[in-house]
């Protein structure tokens, strides 16, 4: 690990003033906010991540889950990823996100991981994470050497002739199905984005993942407030029963009367290069009885666009069956 | 002898220019030291650290406490879990100035010989381990498990316990450890 001066930032504008200073905004930045450390530190270890200066942001008062006014929730950037799946309210309102938390990572690395961390967790692509391979993502120009190489766990969505890598993370799924709000403090002040938004396509710049800018800190997410008589629910395939990475993964939140769906919110994980929100399936949901005919081909039109690789054309099959499951034992229930 | 010593390749370090070497990197360590406060156990530590140094390295290293243990210094096998404020974590992931004003927990704070830990008897009990590498952190999450919304079933506490690895395989006899200590504290609770 390349050595770093470590501070700690006891205002929001301490942090901001701090981080602006960087030459890129926080993934690979030379100067780096840090909460929970669950990503950052693993690639510090690995010399993927070498900040200068790391500035601790735990002491700032992001740390609280509250429902808001018109019957939505704000919840702190630094609230830990345990704290946010067992809470009551996302428990009751927001079942999906609560379900696809404790899906992600070990008991030990949810009372670590914070909701802004989670937002910004890398890739577990084994070639970003390996300093002596090439990757655009790590060191741009430098090639993708996944696209010729192993690429079994990679994206199939939203890939470019430069990257493959696929967002690991299972929060971001279920935020994008209940389109959450991103809320951030920078040096030209405060401003807020959707989560389809927040993530970038990889394109010809895919070492940057984010809209953000130098200096720009995550305050906090906010959710609207649950369409009434929804269900939602969050299933998540991979190789092993826990602790592992998605496959493919779906969010669901379906609203149906009498049978019918009257609204649907679809998000898929593990498949894309961003948390996957597909207003394809969307569409073919909507208006539709809840029938298996009718899930297939929303899968369908979610997995249109897919480009699998050498290794991962299992992928296209595995998701479209993820998306059918799901979208049956959510309307079983409902 | 002298040919012998040449054609052996790159030069092996003398124990002076060894010696010499170790002193410029602790100079080095020592240049970027930080002062730390750390609670362990209930006791204070004023220590001087790399900030690089994790929990993990400051327990065993600088505080000799060495039941919590080094797997894979990436978060993903478990053996290195002490409590943070009664929370469990994966020590290898922390950066130790980062928890100065916390509470650290670690297996030598959960009980001693004579005095143990129920679970940490429930692991004697039920044979639930077998070379113990990976023990004090499966004991360390077992701990926190007891306090934590886990379901009844069995097969919650494997859930629970995913993030702790074990290479040998103890695997059930962990899950009857910890079962059996949750049961006698529901039947006390019932009593």
């Amino acid at each position: 690990m390349k050595i770093f001066e470590l501070t700690r930032a006891d205002d929001p504008r301490q942090a901001i003033a701090a981080a602006a200073k960087a030459n890129t905004a926080q993934q690979g930045a030379d100067i780096r906010f840090i909460a929970g450390g669950t990503n950052l530190v693993d690639y510090m270890k690995l010399n993927v991540e070498t900040p200068r200066q790391l500035v601790d942001v735990n002491h700032l008062p992001f740390d609280k889950i509250e429902a808001l006014p018109d019957g939505g929730l704000s919840i702190g950037a630094v609230v830990r990823n345990s704290d946010l799946a067992y809470h009551p309210i996302v428990r009751k309102n927001y079942a999906v996100l609560s379900e696809a938390l404790l899906s992600g990572a070990s008991p030990q690395l949810r009372n670590m991981a914070t909701t802004a961390g989670n937002l910004l967790q890398r890739t577990r692509c084994m070639y970003f994470r390996d300093t002596a391979m090439p990757c655009n993502k790590r060191e741009p120009g430098s090639g993708c050497a996944a696209i010729t190489g192993v690429n079994r766990g990679l994206a199939i969505l939203g890939t470019s002739e430069h990257c493959i890598a696929s967002n690991p993370s299972d929060m971001n799924v279920a935020l994008a199905a209940l389109e959450a709000t991103i809320h951030i403090s920078g040096p030209k002040g405060e401003r807020s984005v959707t989560i389809g938004d927040f993530h970038l396509l990889p394109g010809n710049t895919p070492n940057r993942e984010t809209v953000l800018e130098p200096g720009d800190l995550i305050t906090h997410v906010t959710l609207p407030p649950p369409s009434p008589g929804n269900r939602s629910l969050y299933l998540k395939l991979r190789d092993r029963a826990s602790f592992e990475f998605a496959l493919a993964s779906a969010a669901v939140v379906i609203t149906a009367d009498g049978g019918k769906i009257t609204r649907a919110r679809v998000a898929l994980g593990g498949v894309g290069t961003k948390p996957w929100r597909s207003m394809e399936a969307e569409g073919e949901l909507t208006g539709q009885s809840a029938t298996q005919a009718v899930f297939q081909k929303a899968a369908e039109a979610a997995l249109r666009d897919a480009k699998p690789q050498s290794q991962n054309g299992f992928k296209v099959e595995l998701a479209k069956r993820c998306l059918v499951h799901a979208l049956k034992l959510v309307t079983q229930t409902a | 002898m002298a040919g012998l010593l040449t054609t052996a390749g790159p030069a092996i370090t003398t124990l002076a220019q060894r010696s010499e070497k170790a002193e410029q990197e602790l100079s080095a360590a020592t240049k970027d030291a930080i002062p730390v406060t750390l609670h362990v156990n209930g006791q204070k530590h004023n220590l001087r650290i790399d900030p690089r140094t994790t929990l993990l390295d400051c327990l065993r290293e600088h505080l000799h406490l060495t039941g919590s243990k080094k797997g894979c210094d990436h978060g993903q096998c478990g053996a290195c879990t002490v409590h943070v404020n009664g929370r469990r974590m994966n020590s290898c992931l922390c950066l130790a100035a980062m928890y100065q004003g916390d509470e650290i927990t670690t297996i030598e704070g959960v009980g001693q010989p004579g005095n143990l830990h129920p679970i940490q008897e429930a692991f004697v009990a039920h044979d639930a381990y077998q070379c113990g590498y990976c023990t004090c952190g499966q004991i360390m999450s077992a701990v926190a498990l007891l306090s934590e919304p886990v379901g009844p079933e069995d097969a919650e506490v494997k859930e629970f316990m995913s993030g702790n690895i074990c290479r040998c395989g103890a695997y059930q006899n962990i899950v009857e450890a910890i079962q059996s200590v949750r049961q006698s504290t529901n039947r006390q609770k019932a009593g």
